[in-house]
């Protein structure tokens, strides 16, 4: 593996199969009534997140510490850098602190990859931007081979804001590395003109897509990313692209609905069908600590020879 | 010594006489929970239970341990470390937990594998069974049910093979070259 997670293509088909057997092993660890093991005693982890995201970072926070890992968090209310202090500043004080791991949340697209040339620790990518989310793709890959049992061949539709969304990027990369067909749907204005290169098919109508597929993943309508001219209205935008009860009906016995959180319920996705038993969202939640403290493990469990 | 030190049908003579070693120590299988270490050490445990099984007709609750997590080495290999299952499922607190491992050698797996079950709850008695003792521990620790004494060069390599996993039951020794 590589010495940071950065994208989903960082990591081979190999490599996410690695990640998603050793996070098998840390979901056992999180049945247990000591949910700690020591294999990062002495490391520490530095949360540095330029934006807020209670739900991120605390299910870092927590992977670092069932791995026995000293965390830090570093957020941008109350700190240095609302003293104006620059993300070079910043990264080059945890080096000097002697941070193992950054794990950065930024606002700005490739910030994390700017970090790697500041600190010697591993950096990983909690979300940069309208790039790459790609713990988060790990996490939505492990909750789709645990329920459906593999991921090649998979049949997944990604449906909402694709344009401005980091998770829909590093989940269709990564669902294309592991043999997955990825279809995405939304309004035409919300779907990236680069889509086409990436390997995936792109579809206007959400009814047409949903007999045949096995995972339906609901998108966030990103009411603070969003201005208007990218569609006419919310209640539009939720009679064509929403995931109502009737809609649902439509999908295969066996289909899963999945959504990354946090929701707006009655947008994209009707209440009752978040709340059905085929949806996914409160298994993707634990599955996160379980997959993050695979990564946390997988990267900091290795010698650092060769570090710059 | 290099070459095969056991066959096939050693290891099932040196199971069968560990199973009733523990019985005797034991008084019985009564509070006794056997559980093997991954990888080898599981399926050792689980043909030690049938022994016992055999013997004393009773079913004897079985688990593997994975103690990857509680290695002294990580981050200092070029890989973390694999990682493999574990599944005890049973209550270990109160039982008296026979550890199974196939080579012992420095001990260090095994303070590991301690450390592991001791998280899980709190035994009654911690015993330790090995298929082989190759000597130069570097940490107190000794098995309580050995089936062969291996005297050993550190630079040795002592290979065992369960039918289970690789085909054919054998302990070989490779001497350094």
């Amino acid at each position: 593996m590589n010495r940071h997670l950065l994208s989903m293509h960082d990591l081979s088909a190999e490599d996410v199969t690695r990640v998603l057997d050793t996070a098998e092993s840390f979901r056992e660890v999180g049945t247990r009534v000591i949910k700690k093991v020591p294999a990062l005693r002495g490391r520490t982890v530095v949360n540095l997140f330029y934006e807020n995201s209670t739900r991120t970072r605390i299910s870092f926070e927590l992977a670092a510490k069932r791995l026995s890992a000293d965390v830090i968090n570093f957020t941008t209310s109350g700190s240095s850098v609302s003293k104006g202090e620059s993300l070079k500043d910043t990264a080059l004080t945890l080096q000097a602190m002697g941070a193992d791991a950054v794990v950065i949340r930024h606002g700005s697209s490739g910030a994390p990859h700017q970090l790697t040339t500041w600190v010697r620790g591993h950096v990983l990518n909690a979300g940069d931007g309208t790039h790459e989310h790609p713990t988060q793709a790990l996490l939505d890959l492990y909750t789709m081979r645990e329920k459906l049992g593999r991921l090649d061949g998979l049949r997944v539709a990604i449906v909402g804001d694709v344009l401005h969304s980091r998770v829909a990027r590093s989940l269709s990369f990564g669902l294309v590395t592991m043999g997955a067909e990825v279809t995405l749907v939304g309004p035409p204005t919300l779907i990236p003109l680069e889509a086409p290169t990436w390997g995936v098919q792109v579809d206007y109508d959400i009814e047409a897509v949903l007999p045949k597929l096995d995972v339906c993943y609901m998108l966030r309508v990103q009411t603070e990313r969003q201005r208007l001219e990218y569609f006419p209205s919310v209640r539009e935008y939720s009679r064509l692209f929403g995931l109502t009860s009737r809609r649902v009906a439509q999908l295969p016995e066996h289909a899963l609905v999945m959504h990354p959180g946090p929701m707006n319920r009655g947008v994209e996705i009707d209440s009752d069908v978040a709340d059905l038993p085929r949806s996914t969202i409160e298994d993707q939640v634990t599955n996160g600590i379980a997959t993050r403290m695979a990564l946390l493990y997988l990267l900091l469990g290795a010698s650092d020879g060769g570090a710059p | 010594m290099s070459g095969k030190v056991m066959d096939a049908a050693d290891i099932r003579r040196a199971l069968t006489r560990i199973a009733h070693e523990i019985l005797e120590r034991d008084r019985g299988s009564e509070g006794v929970a056997i559980v093997g270490i991954a990888n080898r050490g599981d399926d050792l445990a689980r043909r030690l239970a049938r022994q016992l099984h055999e013997i004393e007709g009773v079913e004897v609750p079985v688990g593997v341990l994975d103690i990857t997590f509680y290695r002294d080495d990580i981050g200092l290999t070029s890989e973390a470390p694999l990682v493999h299952e574990t599944r005890i499922p049973f209550d270990v607190t109160g039982e008296t937990v026979v550890l199974v491992d196939d080579v012992l050698f420095t001990g260090r797996t095994i303070r590991a594998a301690m450390d592991a079950l001791m998280d899980l709850g709190r035994p009654r008695r911690i015993q330790l069974a090995v298929l082989v003792d190759r000597g130069h521990r570097e940490l107190p620790i000794r098995a309580d049910y050995v089936g062969k004494n291996v005297p050993t060069s550190r630079a040795d390599q002592v290979r065992v093979s369960i039918e289970e996993v690789d085909g054919e039951d054998a302990v070989v020794v490779e001497g350094a070259r």
